[in-house]
């Protein structure tokens, strides 16, 4: 069965390792922050100027002046640390951010991600996803296979405008992992529980490639 | 010390003409100056340029200056909260800017400190790219992109003196350091203002040299854009 978008942020989960510094995009990346392994430490960036993100507060401990880059009211752990956006976007383009986990609209097989315009539709705006994707050492991308028309997010070249271009290295969807290649491609690396390698083919526009048997994903 | 202080918002913009370019500092609708902008929606001011993170909600924020039409040109990194915004926007109403949040920032940044470009990978390849310099530095490619300087930045902060020195609290503080420091005028509103030497010198983030005007603010509502909480 596809996963939902919680089973695709617990999947993503298992990417994250002890001490890494991690920012986590809007949408499924943020249900991410639900499934960090016991015992692990990780700590969330907001890119509006915390690291630290803690859970959402109690309803007595709502801060106006506390909220993430979804502005989403938060909290804070305890470490946490408080920066202007200049000093947040330092830490973000001078690499010191390990992982960047956030949404797409459309990637392509050679790691081009377009997720902030659609032309005549939809100006939201980029915000820090150009920042981010063109400066973290690595970037996880978390979104369904398919947009609401059925049509495949995973093509060979983008047709919308671009955030980045090269930089997406692996693609969590609710069919599959999939780890976008140097030469171009998306490598099957896992499928979700009962999902057929025959479904993920008919689900990807861009090149898919399959070397092995593919495992099932376990959690 | 320069005594900087003026009693309230509408005195400190009150010259601020039309067709001004100002900085308005927040994020969403945190730290956002809200008592200028609600005397720069009384006092009408038109054709503005306003560089500003986002544009405010429909009813709130630069939102209420969008309402009356008193912006010509918004230079953002995101405004997906304002209808009105997107609708100026898609019938060519509103001339928009839109720029990396980073590259936002770090133009800011660089308007206050005097370095006029400088070089970043964000946007690299994409239409933000369009018409500037690329180069490339050890083996990766990066664009020239130009500091930001303000006629009059407006931003908020928690507590102030009246050395015009200012402390932000939480993620209030934001885009408004670097608007202090990048406005040819600064004005600063402060939910709390107190004598020189009440502050700890240790603890200040902007120091008073970016700031010429400092006022107590009235009123604050800082509404909440999205009210997460948890039951435990």
């Amino acid at each position: 069965m596809a996963l939902d978008k919680n089973g695709i942020a617990q999947r993503i989960a298992k990417e994250l390792k002890d001490g890494y510094y991690v920012n986590l995009g809007i949408g499924i990346p943020t249900l991410v922050a639900n499934y960090i392994p016991e015992g692990m430490d990780v700590v969330l960036q907001s890119e509006n100027g915390l690291l630290g993100i803690g859970p959402f507060p109690t309803e007595e401990n709502v801060d106006a002046d506390l909220i993430n880059a979804g502005k989403q009211t938060i909290s804070m752990v305890d470490g946490s640390v408080l920066f202007s956006s200049a000093d947040s976007f330092g830490m973000i383009r001078g690499g010191h951010i390990d992982l960047t986990i956030l949404g797409a609209m459309e990637v392509s097989e050679n790691g081009d991600i377009a997720n902030w315009k659609i032309p005549g539709k939809m100006v939201k705006g980029m915000g820090g996803a150009m920042d981010l994707v063109a400066s973290a050492k690595n970037i996880i991308v978390a979104m369904r296979h398919v947009d609401k028309y059925g049509k495949s997010k995973l093509l060979p070249e983008c047709s919308l405008p671009l955030t980045g271009v090269n930089c997406v290295k692996k693609i969590v969807t609710e069919l599959g992992v999939f780890e976008v290649v140097p030469e171009g491609g998306f490598k099957v690396l896992e499928r979700a529980p009962g999902v057929s390698l025959e479904e993920i083919k008919n689900s990807t526009a861009g090149k898919l490639i399959v070397e092995e048997e593919i495992p099932e994903m376990a959690f | 010390m320069i005594n900087k202080v003026v009693d309230n918002a509408e005195v400190a913009v009150a010259d601020i003409p039309n067709n001004a370019t100002l900085m308005l500092g927040g994020f969403g609708l945190c730290g956002i100056p809200e008592n200028c902008i609600s005397a720069l929606v009384a006092k009408k001011t038109a054709g503005l340029t306003c560089i500003s993170n986002n544009a405010g909600v429909d009813d709130f924020g630069i939102g209420l200056m969008l309402q009356q039409r008193q912006v010509k040109k918004m230079i953002s990194s995101y405004v997906g909260e304002n209808k009105e915004f997107e609708r100026q926007l898609l019938s060519g109403e509103l001339e928009v800017e839109l720029t990396p949040q980073g590259t936002l920032a770090e133009r800011i940044r660089a308007g206050g400190a005097g370095i006029p470009a400088f070089f970043t990978p964000a946007g690299y390849g994409t239409e933000v790219a369009e018409g500037k310099e690329t180069r490339e530095f050890d083996g990766k490619m990066y664009l020239m992109e130009n500091w930001l300087i303000a006629d009059f930045a407006l931003v908020k902060a928690w507590k102030g003196d009246t050395a015009g020195n200012l402390v932000f609290k939480g993620t209030a503080r934001n885009f408004n350091p670097m608007m202090a420091a990048a406005g040819k005028i600064t004005i600063a509103e402060v939910e709390e203002l107190v004598p020189a030497g009440e502050l700890d010198p240790n603890a200040i983030h902007t120091p008073g040299v970016f700031v010429q005007r400092i006022f107590q603010g009235t009123g604050y509502e800082k509404r909440i854009e999205q009210r997460t909480v948890s039951s435990n």
